[in-house]
């Protein structure tokens, strides 16, 4: 198929690609931007509502004991309740962090970019545009700027900004770079409608994984940082008492509390698992048609039990005491891991039935 | 196992093992008793169905399964264990030994899935037996101080002149008890009396969502379905395969018609269903020459004509992806390739072999290798080894490929070998290998001989004056192409399969109720005072919630909204603040 001025539109789809990586890329930037000055942004609201509570004092109302012991981390606390209240906040009550909002304009125009070269590849193959590994890291990688920026209307997901558009942007570059493949016809055992449904459902989940990733890292900081902070307080010295501002990454005074990041990471995990055992078993129903057996511990197989197991066992690890929390966290880090991987190593150097990156 | 919970309720619903999260944390440094050999039993016990061990039994599981995907598996692959073999003589010993090349039948494997599934068994029955009494069980009792409960809101209405408070506040809890109720929820009355120091109050307690552990229990137990249905149905499942050239037949018969069959332990190999498929041609579609992916092979369709007992013969398809019922049996078509037909005289002239040689394809372009062996009718055995070509082209080294599948110009050429096939004495050999260790090559590269060419319908000497050999031009005896192309096709019969995948969906089912259908209490009781009524609402989250502030928001609003539209208890009541009791602290976590 070729357009009026001669450009294929594989070519056009391949153009559009780059260009939404170039956007993402400067979305990235502002995002990182926004990361570095929110706290800054945080400082100055927070000194500007003092300044309204030390008129308030004026006016005979007695301020808060903020300079006695334990005041860092009240203050710690309360700016967490803050955040919380600010991450699901609506979508008009949002702060206006200005290089956030930078970055999400970006983020949806690249998407934009992302989605016609993604259709312009589906056109041209006149397929659904996910059957070797590039069309299926183009399409997955869609799939998880698509579920952030639709998170983004219920949650102020912002924060993840820099982990979403930097995951894509690696992800996304690199298939054009080492993964891209020129269209050819589909292979007879893709010709099923499992390939839409099985595929599509498997992204989704990577995408949810993604977002839960994402999560489960800034937990983990912010819970070092809520530890450090009640272990400087039982020290002594009111030096130390002190130091927990200077903990951590700067930026992480402007998020929810650990387990506030945690409850929501939860619930990103518990879709893309559901969708993820839909995977398994659509898969197997297309293995028995194709391959003729339902289950034959192929390595694709193999890595997508191991996935499942993975988050079945951090779903366990969040209702078992002494594992909610830190452990659970690491056990969601685990199993974004073992996708990422399932995605790029298995799929490129093991060998299995799934022989179907379209690489040699 | 019981584990009554400290929540002002009462009750300890659902029933969790007792490290749930939910559980009551154990008291601290209990004295523990001498334990007997029943003791330690019932702790062993306790311990295997405990959520940790089932946690730290999920992650062996998904470590032990890795192996399987790195190091070739006999189930998956034997072709690659044999390779492994070959490629690492000295690892592949110490591997066998560790059962890795069957890691998902070996010892630690199955010991670790067993173990997991005694553990789910361990723990779901007495939680589905105390589920079954909580599901007929009421709502549990108005707690006296709900102000205590983390998701909790006050109201107070003034009571219309001339109105009896006491009434308006049972009137008001009437209509909460038909709100909740309409919402889903179960409700109970808990009224109380007037006591000297207390006023009469009016109390309903409700409660939904029964469906979340239900669907938990549902989805545990499916999956021990799958597990038995997986192990069950594997004794009585059989596979085999078989190889039919176009216009002959396969009989589904063990001694007939496999090539190769592996039966499951439970299988009467005798009692096969009998029926038989004919090759009637085979089709395929190359990508033509100069278009991207060139050469490709797809639409691959076997055209059968089946026949059954009873039934009148059927033309029918088998495609990739599109299997087809034999008689409760699944035909799937595997792979396809050219089958040159080979007559074989001796100096005489009369025939001795006449058939058609299956040849292997060796990649994409169909280049294929064969075997064919004449043990009988000419004065040695002969043994060819030979290539076949769909369309022939000459490399510049002078070897010879095909350059593309289909058959443009078709080419066989063959080494002939003389000596001992080794089949005389009944050893069972490989038909698409030859052995020609004992034998001696006449023809070939490695001999400096020119091995014989053949075209279709052409017919050379075999050196040595053996004797002719003919490449049968298959359109003289009414093919379609001059070389009959064979399907391999793989016959399944898996009587479990049905059963895997209705547990998975029930699996599925109820584990989209456990996960997102909430669990949770309300209560609304309403106080008489003077010329007015004190509500109190309160929600208590079972599990995972993150809805219930809301919806004890919802309650109070709805709630509030319903009594002005009634008019029960005046309307110039005003909700206090719900005191939100969850400060989100890292001392919880």
């Amino acid at each position: 198929m070729v357009m009026p001025d001669g450009l294929p539109l594989d070519e056009i789809s391949r153009l559009l690609v780059w260009t939404a990586v170039a956007i993402y890329a400067l979305a990235f930037i502002a995002y990182a931007i926004d990361l570095g000055r929110r706290s800054d942004i945080a400082i100055q609201q927070k000194d500007a509502a003092k300044q309204r509570e030390l008129v308030g004092a004026v006016a005979g109302i007695s301020a808060s004991g903020s300079t006695a012991r334990g005041g860092s981390l009240d203050e710690m606390r309360a700016e967490q309740q803050a955040a919380k209240a600010e991450l699901e906040a609506p979508l008009a009550r949002r702060t206006r962090y200005l290089w956030a909002r930078i970055g999400t304009s970006l983020t949806v125009l690249g998407f934009l970019f992302h989605v016609a070269g993604d259709v312009l590849r589906g056109v041209a193959s006149g397929r659904v545009p996910w059957s070797n590994m590039y069309e299926f890291a183009l399409t997955g990688t869609m799939l998880i700027v698509a579920v952030y920026l639709v998170v983004l209307f219920k949650y102020d997901l912002r924060f993840l900004g820099t982990f979403i558009t930097g995951l894509v942007v690696v992800l996304l570059g690199g298939t054009v770079i080492w993964f891209y493949t020129a269209v050819v016809p589909l292979s007879d055992p893709l010709k099923s409608v499992w390939l839409v449904i099985h595929v599509f459902v498997a992204s989704l989940a990577t995408a949810l994984f993604a977002l839960a990733f994402a999560l489960s890292v800034l937990q983990l900081m912010q819970t070092r940082r809520e530890r450090l902070a009640i272990a400087a307080l039982s020290a002594s010295d009111e030096a130390v008492a002190a130091a927990p501002r200077r903990r951590g990454l700067r930026f992480l005074r402007t998020l929810p509390a650990g387990d506030v990041l945690e409850a929501l990471a939860y619930r990103f995990t518990i879709i893309g698992f559901i969708f993820w055992t839909f995977t398994l078993i659509a898969g197997s129903i297309w293995a028995n048609d194709a391959w003729g057996r339902y289950w034959g511990f192929d390595t694709k197989e193999v890595w997508t039990f191991v996935i499942w197991v993975l988050y079945a066992g951090y779903i366990h690890a969040r209702a078992t005491r002494g594992w909610r929390g830190t452990r659970s966290a690491w056990l969601s880090i685990v199993g974004f891991a073992a996708v990422m991987f399932n995605f790029t190593i298995v799929n490129l150097f093991f060998k299995g039935l799934h022989v179907y990156s379209g690489l040699n | 196992m019981s584990n009554s919970r400290s929540d002002g309720t009462g009750t300890s619903d659902p029933l969790r093992p007792a490290d749930h999260a939910d559980a009551a944390t154990p008291a601290a440094a209990i004295a523990q008793p001498q334990l007997g050999v029943i003791g330690w039993l019932r702790w062993g016990w306790r311990q295997l169905t405990s959520m940790r061990t089932a946690l730290v039994l999920l992650l062996l599981l998904a470590i032990a399964a890795i192996p399987g995907s790195i190091v070739p598996q006999r189930t998956a692959d034997p072709n690659g264990v044999l390779q492994y073999k070959t490629d690492n003589p000295g690892l592949f010993p110490i591997l066998d030994g560790l059962q890795l090349f069957d890691v998902y039948s070996s010892v630690w494997f199955s010991a670790i899935y067993i173990l997991l599934f005694i553990s789910l068994i361990g723990c779901v029955i007495p939680r589905t037996k105390h589920h079954f009494n909580a599901l007929r069980a009421r709502p549990p009792r108005t707690p006296a101080r709900m102000s205590r409960l983390d998701d909790h809101a006050e109201a107070e209405r003034i009571v219309a002149p001339g109105q009896d408070a006491e009434a308006a506040a049972v009137a008001a809890v009437e209509l909460a008890q038909a709100q909740l109720r309409k919402a889903g929820y179960r409700v109970e009355r808990y009224d109380t009396a007037a006591t000297a120091k207390r006023p009469a109050t009016a109390s309903v307690s409700a409660e939904r969502g029964y469906a979340r552990e239900t669907g938990n229990l549902v989805f545990h137990a499916a999956l021990v379905g799958v597990l038995i249905s997986v192990g069950v149905g594997g004794g009585l499942t059989y596979t085999g395969q078989t190889v039919i050239v176009e216009g002959d037949s396969f009989v589904n018969s063990l001694g007939l018609g496999y090539t190769s069959f592996n039966p499951g332990r439970f299988v009467d190999t005798n009692a096969l269903p009998p029926y038989s498929l004919t090759l009637d041609s085979f089709d395929v579609n190359y990508v033509p020459v100069g278009e991207a992916g060139q050469g490709q092979a797809g639409d691959f369709a076997a055209n059968l004509t089946t026949r059954e007992p009873g039934h009148d013969p059927q033309q029918r398809t088998v495609r990739v992806n599109h299997p087809i019922d034999m008689a409760g049996d699944r035909v799937y078509l595997m792979g396809n390739g050219y089958a040159p037909t080979i007559t074989v005289r001796n100096p005489a002239g009369d025939v001795v072999l006449h058939e058609d040689v299956e040849f292997l394809p060796q990649g994409a372009t169909m280049t294929s290798l064969g075997v064919i062996k004449i043990p009988d009718g000419l004065s040695q055995q002969v043994g060819l080894v030979g290539f076949f070509y769909p369309t022939a082209a000459k490399l510049h080294s002078g070897a010879l490929t095909s350059a593309y599948p289909s058959l443009a110009n078709p080419l066989l050429t063959l080494d002939v070998y003389t000596g001992d096939l080794g089949i005389d004495d009944g050893t069972p050999r490989n038909v698409y290998a030859l052995d020609v260790s004992g034998m001696t090559q006449l023809t070939g590269r490695k001999i400096d001989v020119p091995s014989l060419e053949l075209a279709p319908g052409q017919t050379v000497d075999l050196p040595n004056g053996l004797g002719t050999i003919t490449f049968d031009d298959a359109t003289a005896s009414g093919a379609r192409e001059q070389v009959k192309r064979y399907v391999s096709l793989s016959i399944h019969r898996d009587v479990g399969a049905p059963w895997v995948l209705g547990f998975a969906i029930v699996a599925l089912t109820g584990l989209l109720a456990a996960l997102f259908i909430p669990r949770r209490r309300m209560w609304v009781k309403a106080t008489p005072g003077d010329g007015v009524v004190h509500l109190e609402y309160a929600g208590l989250a079972r599990g995972e919630d993150p809805a219930i502030a809301v919806a004890v928001a919802d309650l109070v609003r709805d709630h509030g909204a319903a009594m002005d539209a009634a008019g029960t208890a005046g309307s110039a009541g005003e909700a206090v603040a719900a005191s939100e009791g969850r400060a989100g602290g890292p001392g919880r976590s």
